[in-house]
C-alpha cells in the first residue's frame, strides 16, 4: 500500500505525478487484494477431488456410527460435532479456497467474526434458555413474569 | 370504540380478491384517526399537485427517484427520518397527554385500545423509521466522502436499500388509517404478540413493516462495510480513517450480524401467526421466553448500532469546533471496537427478572457494567479535546456539549439498571422509559441533528441559521430534563410503564410537569423546522462557496458544496486521520489540477425504486391475507431484479472536459471568495 | 459505440463515450491497463460484498439452529426425530449435495480454461442434483405432514421444518439463480461479467452444503442418536 512520504493531499492534485490517475490510484491502494485467487473459483481438479473424497469419509463415519448404533449416545454426539466440524474446515478449504493469503484477510477476519457470533447465540441461547426452563419452565407461562 | 377486528369475507370471490379486508377495516368513526389520516393524504396530495404544478416530475424522477448517489440518497433517508420524527413525536405528545390527564380522576382523550398502538407504534416508528434511516443517512452522505471515494460499492443496492426502508415506512403510516396497528410494545413479546392474544391484522402490520426496511438495512449494512474495505483512497490506511467512518464501520458490522436475528425472529412470530406453528404459543410446547432471548439478541447490538455512528459525529464536531486533534484517536478506535464486540455478550439484562437465575444474571450483570469502560474512554476523549481548545460555540457544538452532560446521566442510570438486584425493582417501570430516552435521545437524536447542523452545508452549499438552531437546542435540551427527570422518580415511586389510566394522585404532579416537558420538545422540534426553512429561504445569506464552512479537518470538506456527482475530480491520496488540515497547513489545499481523467461512475436505475414500491403491495397483501396480490408482486420483485442483472449499460464514464467545467466554475467562486 | 460525433448537449453519453476512445487512442497501453485493471476492482468489491452477505446469512441459520437446538425436545407428545429420521433418505439427500459441490467445482475449473460448454454441462449437472435435492425433501416433508407429523403439530416440528425448509429455500433460490445463469452464459459466453457471477453463485452453492453439514450432523444424525 502506498503511503505517501508527507502528510499532504498534493501528490493528488497534481495531474503529472502517477497518482493523479485515479485508477492508478486504486491500485496501489488495492494492490494487497489483486492476487489471481481472491475468493472461489482458482482452484485445481485434484484440490475438489481430495475434498470430495475427505467428505464423503467425514460424511460416512457419523452416518453409520449412528444407523449401526455403533456407540452410546453420550460419546455418539461429540463425534458427531467434532466430525461435523472437521468437514466445515475441509469445505472450506478445498471448496471455498479459504487459505491465509494476504487477499484473502477481510474474508478471513469476516469469517471469524462471524464464528465467533454464531457461538455467542447458540451457546448463549442454550444456556440462557436451560436455566430459564430451569426455573421457570413447568407453567411456561407469559414471557416477562417475575419468578 | 373498538378495534376492527377482521373476519374473512363470506364470499368467497371477495374472499379471494380482498382477503379479510373490507370497507369496515377503515376506523371511519375515529375522529383522532380520521384527522391524522386525512392530514397526511392531504400532505402528500400537496406534495404530488406541487410537483406536478411546477412540472418537476421530470427532475425528481432523474435526480432523486432513480438516483443511485450516494449523497441524494442520504439525504432522501433524512428527510424520511424528519418526516417520520413528526408522526413519531405526534404519538409522543398523545402518551404525555394522555396520562397527565388520566392521572387525577380523569380518564384522557384515549382508550386503552388505541393508547396501546401508539405507545406502540412511537417506539417503532422512533427506532426503525427515525433514528435508523437518520444514521444510515448520515452515513450515506458523508462516509464515502470522508474515504475520498466515488460512491458506495454497490451503488444499485444501497437504492434498493433506501426503497426498501421507505416501504415499510409507507406500510406503518397505511396502518394508522386501514387496520390497526399492534398493541404489544414495540418489541412484540410473544404470546401476546401471537394468534391467540392478538388476532387482528396490527401485528401482521408490524411484521412486514419491519421485515421488508429491515432487508433494506441489512443490504446497506453489506454495502457500506464493502465501500469502507474496498474504495478508500490511497493512503488511508485504516488507522488514518475519521472516526466517523470507523464508527460507521463498526455500526454497520452489528447490522449485518445483528439484523439477521431479528428477521428471523420475526419471521418465527408469522410463521406462528401464519402457519399455526408453535415456536412461541403457550400450547404446542412452544416456549415464548425463547422469543424475547432471541428479539434482544438482535436489541442489545441495535442499541449500538445507533449510538456508535452518534459517537463518530460528536468526536468530528468536538475536534473541529475546538480547532484539535481528537484527543486519543487510537483510544477512541478500540474503545469503538471493544463495545461492537461486548453488545453481543449482554442481552439478558433486558430481562433480568424473567428468572434464569443468579449465575446468568451475574454474568450479564457484569458484562453490562464493563461495557460502561470503553464509553467512558469516549467521553474522557471528548473532554481532553476540549480542554485547553479554543471552543467555538456553534450549534453543532452546542449539541455535542449537550450530549456530553445528558449521555453521562443516562449512562450512569444504566449502570444501576446493570446491577441484577437493582433491576428487580425498576424493572417496567418508568425509571427504565427515563433511562433509554436518556441515552436515545441525548445520545443518538441530539447525535444526528448535531450531525444534521454540522454537515448541512456540505450537502446543500448553504449553512442553516444558527439563532434559530440554538432555540431549537435550548429548547430541546431543557424539555428533555424537564420530560424525562420525573420519569426517574415516578419508576423510584413504582410507576410502571405504559399505563394509560392510573389512580395514584401523587403522581399527577409529576406527568403533568413531564407533559410540559414534551411541550417544550416540541417548540425545539417547531424551531427545527423553521430553522430548515427559514435557511432555505435566506440561502443566499447563508451561502458557503469554500465548501469548508467550519474550517475541517476531513476530507469531506476537501470539495465543494454540495459535492459534484463525482465528489473528488482527482482522487486524493492521504497521509493522515485529519488529511483536509494538514492540508491547509501546508497550503496544499484549493490547488486546481491542470488536468483531469475520465471518470467512472454508475449510472441511475428505476429498479431499485420499482422493487421498493411493489413491496408496498406486497406487505400489504400478506397482512390482509390478499394472497394472489402477494404472489404477483413476489414474482414481480424478483423478476425485476432479476431483470435488472440483464441491464449491461450500468455505468459510463465522464469526460475530463465536463469535469473541468465543473471545476473551473468552483475555482472561480473559491477566488471570489477569498479576494473578498 | 456510435462512429459519428455527438453533440454532448444532447447526447452526453454518446459524446462522451467518443471522448473516451480517443482518451484511449491516445494512450492504449494505459487504457488497456485501466480496463483491465476496472474488472479486478469490481471482482474484489463484488466477492468481498457477496462474502459478507454469505455471513449474514449464516447468522440468519445459526439463529434458526439455536432455535432448534432449544426446542428439540418440545415434542408436546407428538413424534420425535428417532421416530421420524430415516437415515438412510438423508444418506441420499447428503450424497446428492457433496456431489453437487464437485460438480459446481469442475464447472469452474471449465471456466477457468475457457471452456463454455464443460462450464455449461457441469453446470446443469449441478442444477440436476440440485433438483434431485429438492424432490427428496418435499416428499419426505410431504411424507412427514400425511403422517400427522406436520409443523403444527409441535415446536419441535416447527423447528425442524423451518430450518430445513429455509435450507431448501436457499437451494431453490440457487436452482433459480442457476437457470438465469444459463441465459447469461448462452447470451454473453465467459465474459468477465459472468466469470463474476459464477463465482458468487459457486460460492453460494458451496455455503448451502456446509449450511447442510450442520444440518445433517445436528438434526437427523443428533435427532437419530
Amino acid at each position: 500500500m502506498h503511503i505517501p512520504d508527507k502528510p499532504t493531499l498534493h501528490p493528488a492534485k497534481d495531474p503529472h505525478t502517477e497518482l493523479a490517475d485515479h485508477h492508478a490510484v486504486d491500485k496501489l491502494n488495492h494492490g494487497d487484494a489483486h492476487g489471481h485467487d481472491h475468493g472461489a473459483g482458482h482452484a485445481s481438479v485434484k484440490d475438489y477431488l481430495i475434498g470430495f473424497s475427505l467428505s464423503v469419509i467425514l460424511t460416512a463415519i457419523p452416518f453409520v456410527l449412528t444407523m449401526l448404533k455403533l456407540m452410546p449416545t453420550a460419546t455418539l454426539v461429540p463425534v458427531i460435532l467434532i466430525l461435523g466440524v472437521i468437514q466445515i474446515v475441509v469445505h472450506l478449504r478445498y471448496f471455498l479456497h479459504m487459505n491465509s493469503s494476504s487477499s484473502q484477510v477481510w474474508n478471513n477476519l469476516a469469517f471469524i467474526f462471524t464464528a465467533i457470533i454464531v457461538g455467542i447465540l447458540i451457546i448463549g441461547s442454550l444456556w440462557v434458555m436451560t436455566h430459564l426452563n430451569h426455573n421457570m419452565a413447568p407453567g411456561m407461562m407469559s414471557g416477562g413474569g417475575l419468578g | 370504540m373498538s378495534s376492527p377486528v377482521a373476519e374473512l369475507h363470506e364470499d368467497p370471490v371477495l374472499r379471494f380478491l380482498f382477503g379479510k379486508l373490507d370497507i369496515s377495516s377503515v376506523p371511519w368513526h375515529d375522529p383522532i384517526i380520521m384527522g391524522a389520516g386525512a392530514g397526511m393524504v392531504g400532505a402528500a396530495v400537496l406534495v404530488l399537485g406541487l410537483t406536478t404544478y411546477f412540472k418537476l416530475w421530470p427532475y425528481v424522477w432523474k435526480e432523486w427517484l432513480t438516483s443511485v448517489d450516494h449523497k441524494k440518497i442520504g439525504v432522501m433517508y433524512i428527510i424520511l427520518a424528519l418526516i417520520m420524527l413528526l408522526r413519531g413525536f405526534a404519538d409522543a405528545l398523545m402518551m404525555r397527554a394522555q396520562q397527565a390527564l388520566a392521572s387525577a380522576g380523569g380518564h384522557g382523550f384515549l382508550p386503552p385500545d388505541h393508547f396501546d398502538q401508539i405507545f406502540t407504534a412511537h417506539g417503532v416508528i422512533m427506532i426503525f423509521f427515525v433514528a435508523m434511516p437518520f444514521v444510515i443517512g448520515l452515513m450515506n452522505v458523508i462516509m464515502p466522502l470522508q474515504i475520498g471515494a466515488r460512491d458506495v460499492a454497490f451503488p444499485y443496492l444501497n437504492s434498493l436499500s433506501f426503497w426498501f426502508t421507505a416501504a415499510g415506512a409507507v406500510l406503518i403510516n397505511v396502518s394508522l388509517v386501514v387496520g390497526e396497528f399492534a398493541h404489544t410494545g414495540w418489541l412484540a413479546y410473544a404470546p401476546l404478540s401471537g394468534l391467540q392474544f392478538s388476532p387482528g391484522v396490527g401485528v401482521d402490520y408490524y411484521l412486514w413493516a419491519i421485515q421488508i426496511s429491515g432487508i433494506g438495512t441489512t443490504l446497506s449494512g453489506v454495502n457500506l462495510i464493502a465501500t469502507i474495505f474496498k474504495m478508500r483512497a490511497p493512503g488511508m490506511t485504516l488507522m488514518r480513517m475519521p472516526v466517523f467512518t470507523w464508527t460507521t464501520l463498526a455500526a454497520n458490522i452489528l447490522i449485518v450480524a445483528a439484523f439477521p436475528i431479528l428477521t428471523v425472529t420475526l419471521a418465527l412470530l408469522g410463521l406462528d401467526r401464519y402457519l399455526g406453528m408453535h415456536f412461541f404459543t403457550n400450547d404446542g410446547g412452544g416456549n415464548a421466553m425463547m422469543y424475547v432471548n432471541l428479539i434482544w439478541a438482535w436489541g442489545h447490538p441495535e442499541v449500538y448500532i445507533l449510538v456508535l455512528p452518534a459517537f463518530g459525529i460528536f468526536s468530528e464536531i468536538v475536534a473541529t469546533f475546538c480547532r484539535k486533534r481528537l484527543f486519543g484517536y487510537d483510544a477512541m478506535v478500540y474503545a469503538t471496537m471493544c463495545i461492537a464486540i461486548l453488545s453481543f455478550i449482554v442481552w439478558l439484562h433486558h430481562f433480568f427478572t424473567m428468572g434464569a437465575g443468579a449465575n446468568v444474571n451475574a454474568f450479564f450483570g457484569i458484562s453490562t457494567m464493563i461495557i460502561s469502560i470503553p464509553t467512558g474512554v469516549k467521553v474522557f476523549n471528548w473532554l481532553f479535546t476540549m480542554y485547553r481548545g479554543r471552543v467555538r460555540l456553534e450549534v453543532p457544538m452546542l449539541w455535542t456539549m449537550g450530549f456530553i452532560i445528558t449521555f453521562v446521566i443516562g449512562g450512569a442510570t444504566g449502570v444501576m439498571l446493570a446491577i441484577p438486584g437493582a433491576d428487580f425493582v425498576l424493572h417496567n417501570s418508568v425509571f427504565l422509559i427515563a433511562h433509554f430516552h436518556n441515552v436515545i435521545i441525548g445520545g443518538v437524536l441530539f447525535g444526528c441533528i448535531a450531525g444534521l447542523n454540522y454537515w448541512f452545508p456540505k450537502a446543500f452549499g448553504f449553512r442553516l441559521h444558527s439563532g434559530i438552531g440554538k432555540v431549537s437546542f435550548w429548547c430541546w435540551l431543557i424539555g428533555f430534563y424537564v420530560a424525562f427527570m420525573p420519569l426517574y422518580a415516578l419508576g423510584l415511586m413504582g410507576m410502571t410503564r405504559r399505563l394509560s389510566h392510573m389512580d395514584n394522585p401523587v403522581w399527577h404532579v409529576y406527568l403533568i410537569v413531564a407533559a410540559c416537558g414534551a411541550l417544550i420538545i416540541f417548540a425545539g422540534i417547531i424551531a427545527q423546522i423553521v430553522q430548515i426553512g427559514y435557511s432555505i429561504w435566506k440561502r443566499d445569506e447563508l451561502r458557503d462557496d469554500s465548501g469548508d464552512p467550519w474550517d475541517g479537518r476531513t476530507l469531506e470538506w476537501a470539495t465543494s458544496s454540495p459535492p459534484p456527482f463525482y465528489n473528488f475530480a482527482v482522487t486524493p491520496a492521504i497521509g493522515n486521520h485529519d488529511a483536509f488540515w494538514d492540508a491547509k497547513q501546508t497550503g496544499q489545499a484549493y490547488i486546481q489540477p491542470k488536468s483531469y481523467e475520465p471518470i467512472h461512475m454508475p449510472r441511475n436505475t428505476a429498479t431499485g425504486l420499482l422493487i421498493g414500491l411493489a413491496s408496498i403491495p406486497f406487505g400489504f397483501a400478506l397482512v390482509w391475507h390478499i394472497w394472489w396480490l402477494a404472489v404477483v408482486t413476489l414474482i414481480g420483485m424478483i423478476g425485476l431484479a432479476i431483470l435488472h442483472t440483464f441491464n449491461e449499460d450500468r455505468d459510463y464514464y465522464v469526460q475530463p472536459d465536463e469535469i473541468k467545467a465543473i471545476e473551473d466554475a468552483r475555482f472561480a467562486k473559491l477566488n471570489t471568495t477569498t479576494e473578498a | 459505440m456510435s462512429s459519428t460525433p455527438v453533440n454532448p448537449a444532447e447526447n452526453p453519453v454518446g459524446a462522451f463515450k467518443d471522448q473516451l476512445k480517443s482518451a484511449y487512442d491516445h494512450n492504449p497501453n494505459e487504457a488497456h491497463d485501466t480496463h483491465d485493471h476496472h474488472h479486478q476492482d469490481e471482482e474484489a468489491k463484488v466477492t468481498l460484498g457477496f462474502w459478507i452477505y454469505l455471513m449474514s446469512d449464516c447468522l440468519i441459520f445459526a439463529t434458526l439452529f439455536a432455535t432448534f437446538a432449544v426446542l428439540k425436545d418440545a415434542t408436546a407428545g407428538g413424534p420425535n426425530g428417532r421416530e421420524l429420521f430415516d437415515l438412510g433418505f438423508v444418506a441420499i439427500e447428503t450424497s446428492l449435495l457433496l456431489l453437487s459441490s464437485l460438480t459446481f467445482g469442475l464447472s469452474m475449473i471449465s471456466m477457468q480454461n475457457n471452456k463454455l460448454n464443460g462450464v455449461l454441462g457441469w453446470l446443469a449437472v449441478t442444477g440436476l442434483l440440485g433438483l434431485g435435492f429438492m424432490g427428496m425433501e418435499i416428499y419426505e416433508f410431504n411424507h412427514l405432514i400425511h403422517e400427522g407429523a406436520g409443523p403444527d403439530r409441535s415446536a419441535f416440528l416447527s423447528a425442524f421444518f423451518t430450518l430445513v425448509g429455509t435450507h431448501g429455500l436457499h437451494v431453490t433460490s440457487g436452482l433459480i439463480w442457476m437457470g438465469v445463469m444459463f441465459v447469461h452464459l448462452f447470451r454473453r459466453g465467459i465474459t468477465p461479467a459472468n466469470r463474476i457471477r459464477m463465482m458468487e453463485l459457486s460460492l453460494f452453492w458451496h455455503f448451502l452444503d456446509i449450511i447442510w453439514i450442520g444440518v445433517f450432523s445436528i438434526v437427523y444424525l443428533m435427532g437419530a442418536a
